[in-house]
């Protein structure tokens, strides 16, 4: 299952269709490193809305995602967690330190907008 | 039930030929009926005496126990005759309503009862003193009669409690914790008293909902009239603000008393993540300020990061 992945100006935009295995996330996640330098893009939105399960291998990739990402010169905000996974991950111990996350994808807009001082 | 059927197999003349041993017990039964009926007022001022020696129900006066005493005993007769418990069972409950707001505990109930059982056996013990065998098969009929009605009102009281503590519970949780909006994208929570797991869960469950239906993007918990605070609270508190987080909503805590805040310090929880303010009305100016609403004249609007 592949996530698609779509240029939008100076971001990248990806949005999860559904449950994603192991591999499909490394997978997901090697794709999207390499494009944000392919693109030069300045920001990259994860839409997780689909979502109603987030494992720990799940987290661990984001928060690697995002950091990897940020070395590339970039930054990273996850949105649409649910409130039930939100929770859910906060119980498990499940931690996002260090990466963005909105509530949507026009707050993740506006949040990448602040970070990279792009429509200033 | 037992003692039901066989006062229906008394009365039925072709059932009594073959119920001869319950018709035996029942006879006895009768007999113990009507001895506890002819020393009705000696036995229940004796119980009474007992009840007082003892020092239960002291939350009630003289009067009222002599008078919950006489509707107690003659239930129990009643219960003892026709072998059924409902009538008991309701009175159990009836009764449990009235004294357990008075503050009466469950072992005054119960050592009442067990008081009633044991004067009543003393009472039969010098009546047949002198007829061991009589006095034996007596003890037969009577015993498990008496344990029945004992149980039988110790778990209705003990039901008739869990009942009022369940539907406290319910009321509590009913006028448990608004979450208000109170601008535009902010969300205010005020939590009054105590906090155990499940009104924690509850209460978090509650803010997520309303973060997301509001697209809140900052939510000002007001913690003012909390009394007490524990690791486990103190955690969820934590966790409750990450999971906002999560959500794209900033946290800010405020109304920690001083009380609150040396236990936290104490006990040691990490709290560094957690932008607290110190009374409701900062909060908000704090959040207002992160919403980038201007406070107040001259205040140049701060960026949210």
């Amino acid at each position: 299952m592949e996530v698609p992945i779509l240029k939008q100006g100076p971001y990248l935009i990806a949005s999860i269709q559904s449950a994603l295995a192991d591999a499909d996330l490394v997978q997901f996640r090697d794709a999207l490193v390499e494009k944000v330098g392919r693109f030069r893009s300045r920001g990259v939105i994860v839409d997780v809305t689909v979502l109603d399960v987030m494992d720990s291998f799940a987290t661990r990739t984001l928060r690697d995602l995002s950091q990897m990402i940020r070395l590339r010169g970039a930054e990273t905000v996850i949105v649409g967690i649910q409130p039930e996974v939100a929770f859910a991950m906060v119980q498990l111990g499940l931690r996002l330190e260090g990466v963005g996350t909105a509530l949507d994808l026009e707050e993740g807009l506006a949040f990448l907008n602040r970070m990279t001082r792009i429509g200033d | 039930m037992s003692r039901g059927q066989i006062a229906m197999g008394e009365k039925g003349v072709t059932l009594q030929s073959t119920l001869p041993e319950g018709e035996k017990e029942f006879v006895l039964l009768r007999e113990l009926v009507s001895h506890l009926r002819g020393n009705r007022t000696q036995l229940r001022e004796e119980w009474a005496r007992r009840i007082t020696q003892t020092q239960l129900l002291t939350a009630m006066s003289q009067e009222e126990i002599f008078a919950e005493a006489t509707s107690v005993y003659d239930n129990y007769v009643e219960a003892l005759e026709t072998g059924t418990l409902e009538a008991l069972q309701a009175y159990a409950r009836n009764l449990s309503e009235r004294i357990i707001p008075r503050g009466v505990e469950t072992h005054e109930v119960v050592g009442i009862v067990l008081l009633l059982r044991d004067v009543l056996a003393r009472s039969l013990f010098s009546k047949y003193r002198s007829d061991f065998a009589l006095l034996n098969r007596i003890l037969d009929a009577y015993e498990p009669a008496a344990n029945r009605i004992a149980n039988t009102v110790a778990v209705g009281f003990v039901q008739e409690r869990e009942r009022i503590i369940r539907e406290q519970q319910e009321a509590i949780r009913g006028l448990s914790t608004p979450v208000l909006q109170v601008r535009e994208r902010l969300l205010i929570l005020p939590i009054i008293g105590a906090i155990d797991p499940q009104r924690a869960r509850q209460l978090t469950e509650q803010l997520l909902g309303a973060i997301r239906t509001n697209r809140a993007k900052v939510v000002v918990i007001d913690i003012t009239g909390v009394v007490a605070i524990d690791t486990n609270v103190a955690n969820h508190l934590v966790q409750t603000v990450e999971a906002s987080r999560l959500l794209g909503a900033r946290v800010i805590v405020t109304g920690l008393s001083p009380k609150i805040a040396q236990t936290l310090v104490t006990i040691g929880v990490d709290l560094s993540k957690m932008n607290t303010v110190g009374d409701l009305q900062g909060g908000i100016e704090e959040a207002e300020r992160l919403l980038s609403y201007k406070v107040a004249p001259g205040d140049a609007p701060e960026e949210l990061t």
